[in-house]
């Protein structure tokens, strides 16, 4: 795979194969190509050269409703609140039901009922938020760019726990992240991107913690 | 997910951001209030003469107000990069570009229904002709205007200067329907001829670019 | 330069002499309007040249989003910019012609309206080339194409229609004007010769293009072998 844009290669000839239902670390300095890899997987950009194929089909397009992305930016709408947020984007996926919603804010730890606009919320109840989004409609691969950045310690521990019993459930989970020490626990392989290439690929054994130790009354 | 849905809840979640920030509302009204005012002083005619150039000065004015709002139709998706949300998901393309051009129709003809009565007022207008064709004129143009305004505007988006790209290539090809605009509404006014070839001419416009937008809508929403 | 495109150019610049030469001192001096008429063998071949021209680009331009060559994106730029050019020339020409004959600079008529409109939205285009971001440009400009030659046909009619509501002065003696057989002659050399300069320039521009995105590709290459920036 191959990337350009303008005359910067964001990623200089990647190839590579995952296995579903584990749980990829993305590691790498900035400007490695991790978001790139990422974005080029969710079907967000189109590659200069070269081509993905994933759940056996060869666009994200045609699989879209079994993707799920979680980008850098919160990708949510700061003048409506947490359940009109996901309600309009459950909609994008067919799902009319507000109980998925109410169900999704709540295992991330946030109150349903709450009517706050996004735009009020602290940076880590957005980023709570925007990972509710991203599971919303039950994907079986899940891509994740720094879901950490900006959550407190505990929220952190509990999110990356959260993460391992989802994978546990036979989904496919990349992360991108800095914070190695935190996916240590629960990654199956860490992958460590630089200028638009992967380095290495060192598979782990993770610890299978029970699903539900994380505790979600914040 | 079939498109008349996701359309549906696309404006209505537009409506209501809207209704909320009142951003471009607010703006917009002011706009369109400092253009008519202006235009008094620039063009401040006795009421025969006003009648003939009405026609010209209304679109004038209502064409400024219209790109005012047409720029702001997506920044609010370009804040947070929630654009992306919409991409990522299997939501057709077409749903999202016909919520934005159905969101900046009401939103212009809301203007436009406040506008007319000051434009009536300053200048002292009287249709000699039939007013329903006047609103026909008006909605039929309006269209024209917001559904190439609203895809150029997601053009513009990925250039640089775009505050100014809109207008830009905006203009150029909004020219035939801004003559049919002006001279149907004049001749409306004046009662000297009758309007239709113009209403025929905006209808085969709309039709024509409404398809062109849609068919190419994909490929712009998706360029990156 | 290979010697058949050395041999077209040869040959264009005497057909272009030859067909001056002609509408200079062959054809014969119009009735009415006398030797300023001479300038039609100029403006009315620059108008088919440039009309040729946004043509190959609203082709071209339909290619690139069909297949994203870059070919095809070439000679899109390339088409657009001697378009534009030509349609320039019939812009300045029309308004030397109507100043001596008819007394005005420039009038609302269907053709030369529909010309000027035709100039802005091409313009545009080049304008939109410029000022887009990176990658995109070629798409977006292919876009711009399709809508730009899509509009030109209503815009003609639109400009007709209003015209029959407002008669004002048709440049070129209306519509449906005869040409002496004579003047018939110079003309089609002229035009045979503006369309093959229109080529030429057209050829050139493309190729300039097809080598700079060659450079492109090459600055890719490196940029892939080497440090990625």
């Amino acid at each position: 795979m191959v990337k350009f844009f303008g005359r910067f290669a964001a990623l200089r000839g990647v190839s590579a194969s995952f296995a579903p239902g584990k749980l990829y670390v993305i590691v790498g300095d900035n400007g490695a190509g991790k978001s790139t890899l990422l974005r080029v997987i969710a079907g967000l950009i189109e590659l200069s050269q070269g081509s993905v194929t994933l759940l056996g089909a060869p666009t994200a397009r045609e699989v879209a409703h079994r993707i799920g992305y979680m980008g850098h930016a919160p990708l949510l709408y700061d003048e409506l609140d947490g359940m009109e947020n996901l309600r309009y984007f459950a909609g994008l996926y067919g799902l009319h039901n507000d109980s998925v919603c109410r169900e999704g804010m709540r295992r991330v730890g946030l109150d349903p009922d709450l009517e706050r606009r996004v735009g009020q919320y602290s940076q880590g109840m957005r980023q709570r938020l925007s990972l509710a989004r991203a599971v919303l409609h039950d994907p079986e691969l899940i891509l994740l760019d720094e879901p950490f950045s900006n959550v407190d310690v505990h929220s952190a521990r509990d999110m990356a726990a959260i993460l391992g019993g989802v994978r546990d459930q036979g989904k496919t989970i990349f992360v991108v992240t800095h914070q190695t020490a935190l996916m240590e626990q629960v990654a199956d392989e860490f992958i460590h991107m630089s200028a638009g290439k992967i380095e290495s690929r060192r598979p782990v054994k993770p610890l299978r913690v029970a699903a539900n130790t994380a505790g979600v009354d914040r | 997910m079939s498109t008349a849905t996701v359309t549906r809840s696309t404006l209505l979640k537009d409506l209501r951001m809207e209704w909320r920030s009142k951003d471009a509302i607010n703006s917009m009204l002011f706009f369109s209030l400092l253009v008519v005012v202006i235009f008094s002083f620039a063009f401040n005619p006795t009421a025969e003469e006003s009648r003939l150039i009405a026609g010209g000065l209304i679109w004038v004015a209502f064409l400024f107000a219209a790109v005012v709002a047409l720029n702001q139709t997506w920044a609010r998706e370009l804040r947070n990069q929630v654009l992306d949300a919409y991409r990522i998901s299997p939501a057709p393309a077409n749903a999202l570009f016909l919520a934005k051009v159905l969101g900046n129709f009401l939103f212009v003809v809301v203007l436009e229904v406040l506008m007319a009565p000051l434009f009536i007022v300053f200048y002292q207008l009287r249709s000699v002709g039939p007013v329903w064709q006047l609103i026909v004129i008006a909605l039929l143009g309006t269209w024209a205007l917001v559904v190439n305004g609203t895809f150029f505007a997601a053009l513009s988006i990925r250039t640089r200067s775009r505050e100014i790209m809109l207008p830009l290539i905006l203009f150029p090809i909004s020219i035939p329907a801004l003559l049919a605009m002006v001279d149907a509404t004049t001749s409306i006014l004046t009662g000297d001829s009758s309007p239709g070839f113009w209403m025929k001419m905006l209808l085969v416009y709309d039709v024509v670019f409404t398809a062109v937008c849609l068919l190419l809508f994909e490929s712009v929403l998706n360029a990156e | 330069m290979k010697p058949l495109s050395l041999a077209f150019v040869l040959f264009t610049l005497a057909l272009l002499g030859f067909s001056t030469y002609q509408a200079l001192f062959v054809a014969p001096t119009e009735q009415t309007m006398g030797d300023v008429q001479r300038i039609f063998y100029y403006h009315v071949p620059s108008a088919w040249v440039a009309g040729v021209c946004f043509l190959v680009n609203f082709v071209a331009s339909i290619a690139y989003i069909l297949k994203r060559s870059s070919n095809a994106d070439a000679l899109a730029a390339a088409s657009a910019e001697v378009g534009v050019v030509f349609c320039t020339i019939v812009l300045i020409t029309g308004p030397i012609w109507a100043r001596p004959v008819w007394g005005i600079w420039w009038t609302w008529d269907a053709r030369l309206t529909t010309t000027l409109v035709l100039w802005l939205i091409y313009v545009s285009y080049l304008i939109l080339r410029r000022f887009a971001a990176g990658s995109q440009t070629h798409l977006l400009a292919a876009v711009l194409g399709i809508f730009g030659f899509v509009d030109v046909p209503i815009v003609y009619m639109s400009i007709r229609w209003f015209r029959t509501q407002h008669p004002s002065p048709v440049m070129g003696g209306g519509e449906n004007s005869g040409l002496d057989p004579a003047m018939l002659h110079v003309f089609l050399w002229n035009l045979l010769a503006f369309t093959c300069v229109g080529i030429i320039l057209t050829a050139s521009r493309y190729r300039l293009q097809r080598l700079e995105n060659e450079l492109e590709a090459e600055h890719a290459r490196l940029a892939l072998a080497g440090g990625g920036r």
